[in-house]
């Protein structure tokens, strides 16, 4: 019995600090490497989500609608708002902040008017079983797998490969990458259209646990920002070890007390662990790692 | 800021007078006194973000704590006065202990505007759970997503029967516009304000002058969250209802927004951002075909790439530009004060 319960909050735990990962993924790509503030990010994951639900209504198989066309929808939006407006703004960390915020509110504007301001979903694809006396949601453990996954891929690609050293290189100092011959320009567009399109899957893997309106980025925003700034300098390091802390926070809290409770922990720890250490965990610890 | 000080004066008075008795006739006293209150927010913006430099986004929070300050204290107390007091005292606390925690903290940038932000979901996400019976504050149930309705609205002080309301509490809030404007003139023209312009423009070297930099901006945000309290008190008197979307991050987003479009570091721009904005979504409003927050959106994004100084301020350049006093003319101008000077001596 207590065997059972424990097993259940170890996985709601690992669940909880997977789907962090999961949300705040996208952003740390474009603001952790590239430094824009992407306050629209919630916003390309809510075009995630009806990418996939419309996918799936004109008979796509769910997975592939996920993990293929979903990532595809929102990069290549993504790259339509960095040609038109970041480009503009690198470097000018508020202004980037600003006017992603107007997209922001244009995507939920232009999501109202194209779906309606009313609920739409689809079902989990995985069926949920029970441990002990607990109904445990197997999609859970899709989302646990997906995102270990998306970390194994986002540190082999950085690490392994020569686009993403060179993707590294361009953000350390793009003027070296120029005179190497490689255009930053375009490696930043590259850049960004990696990060939506990880904003968009992320989206998409979420999508069949929530209600989707087109309001349903606020959600994610603030958590994922406060994982991306929380977890400091080291791209993957960082991202592992915020979303870990606030997802053992959130869910300590949740189990304790309520829902609503635990959401709030995780704001306030947030808020404590920036004041203690303004350059992130990984400003501290685990200096230098990738 | 040239020119002295009651000179200034006598300029905003006459101005506000005049808007006060030409506005009604161009738009209903009602739309006007929500405009008026838009107003009076985007100008607590203006003032930290403007000229204090600190980029709040969270100055909803205020606004919301304002308006259930008040709407709590005038249930439990059945007058207005005191709960106006207090609108504009708890926010003007709460922003003390917030800032103090940030600026102490050597906090700026980004991660003051990450906190200001999350500080507001905090309260948004509180407020909307607090839809159960045992969430009391006095008499005062905090209703959750429901809000609180049927409050005492403002009445004349010391005659908790004499409601102000309609267009006498346009008057009301339209003097305390004018007032508030005033104040922060007069703060701006302050060593404190001065001093405040300072340290937006280079944080270290006011420092290395001497001043205390964070206690400074604590005093600051302190300011601008009491106004914008206010603002929510008269919020709330003018809706009769106060709802946990006060805190959302829409109404931060537009706060915002007013204030880039209007103009940072003027004390107009915001003010007439906030109204302009506000009136134009009122009219949009009453259309079905483009959703309002697209072009809320657009604006933004528009006024970042192409206008970042805002309106204000691209009026005020063009004005020089085409009237202004050319440098010969300020020559001609000291030789006239000199001769004067002569005459007088």
């Amino acid at each position: 019995m207590l065997m059972d319960l424990s097993i259940v909050i170890l996985v709601e735990m690992l669940y909880a600090v997977a789907s962090l990962i999961l949300v705040s993924a996208g952003l740390a790509v474009v603001f952790g490497m590239m430094k824009v503030i992407n306050l629209a990010h919630g916003e390309f994951m809510m075009m995630g989500g009806y990418a996939t639900i419309t996918a799936v209504n004109l008979g796509a198989n769910v997975f592939f609608a996920m993990l293929v066309i979903a990532p595809i929808v929102v990069g290549l939006i993504g790259l339509v708002v960095e040609r038109l407006v970041i480009r503009h703004l690198y470097g000018r960390l508020v202004d980037t902040m600003l006017a992603t915020w107007g997209l922001s509110l244009f995507f939920i504007g232009l999501a109202t008017m194209i779906f309606g301001n009313t609920t739409t979903g689809i079902s989990t694809p995985i069926p949920g079983f029970a441990i002990g006396n607990y109904q445990v949601n197997g999609y859970n453990f899709f989302i646990i797998v997906v995102s270990i996954l998306l970390l194994g891929a986002m540190l082999t690609i950085l690490k392994a490969t020569r686009a993403g050293l060179i993707a590294r290189g361009t953000m350390q100092r793009s003027d070296m990458a120029a005179a190497l011959g490689y255009s930053p320009d375009r490696i930043y567009m590259a850049t960004f259209f990696c990060g939506s399109a990880l904003s968009g899957l992320a989206g998409a893997v979420l999508a069949p646990l929530v209600g989707l309106v087109p309001t349903s980025g606020g959600a994610y925003i603030a958590k994922a920002f406060i994982t991306v700034i929380a977890g400091g300098p080291s791209l993957i390091a960082g991202l592992f070890s915020s979303a870990s802390f606030f997802g053992v926070v959130n869910q300590v809290f949740t189990f304790a007390i309520s829902p609503v409770i635990g959401e709030v922990a995780l704001l306030v720890a947030a808020v404590v662990l920036l004041r203690l250490l303004p350059q992130g965990i990984t400003g501290k610890f685990f200096r230098g790692k990738l | 800021m040239p020119g002295s000080l009651s000179k200034d004066f006598v300029t905003i008075i006459i101005v506000t007078a005049l808007l006060i008795w030409v506005m009604p006739l161009l738009i209903a006293t009602y739309t006007l006194t929500v405009l008026i209150v838009y107003g009076m927010l985007g100008l607590s913006l203006g003032l930290i973000w403007g000229f204090g430099g600190i980029l709040c986004f969270g100055q909803a929070a205020f606004f919301g704590l304002g308006a259930y300050t008040y709407a709590i204290a005038a249930i439990n107390i059945g007058e207005s006065t005191i709960p106006m007091v207090l609108a504009v005292l708890v926010p003007a606390i709460f922003a003390a202990l917030l800032g103090a925690m940030m600026f102490y903290g050597r906090l700026n940038d980004v991660y003051l505007g990450v906190i200001t932000l999350v500080v507001t979901l905090i309260l948004f996400k509180f407020i909307n759970s607090t839809a159960g019976p045992q969430y009391v504050i006095g008499k005062a149930r905090l209703g959750g997503f429901n809000g609180i309705p049927g409050f005492q609205t403002l009445n004349v002080p010391g005659n908790p029967d004499a409601y102000i309301w309609g267009d006498s509490y346009f008057y009301v809030c339209a003097v305390l516009l004018g007032v508030v404007f005033l104040l922060v003139t007069a703060l701006l023209r302050s060593s404190f304000g001065r001093i405040a312009v300072g340290i937006r423009e280079n944080e270290v070297r006011m420092s290395l002058m001497g001043y205390d930099v964070r206690a400074r901006k604590t005093v600051m945000f302190a300011i601008g969250a009491a106004i914008a309290g206010l603002a929510g008190a008269l919020f709330a008197n003018w809706g009769e209802i106060v709802t946990p979307n006060l805190f959302s991050l829409g109404q931060s987003a537009e706060i915002i927004i007013w204030c880039i479009v209007g103009g940072l570091g003027t004390r107009l721009g915001p003010i007439l951002g906030a109204a302009g904005l506000a009136y134009l979504k009122f009219m949009l409003g009453q259309q079905a075909v483009i959703d309002n927050t697209l072009i809320m959106g657009l604006i933004l994004v528009l006024f970042v790439l192409f206008l970042p100084r805002g309106i204000v301020p691209a009026l005020a350049g063009l004005w020089n530009v085409s009237f202004g006093r050319r440098p010969l003319g300020r020559i001609h101008q000291q030789r006239r004060l000199r001769k004067r000077e002569r005459l007088n001596g």
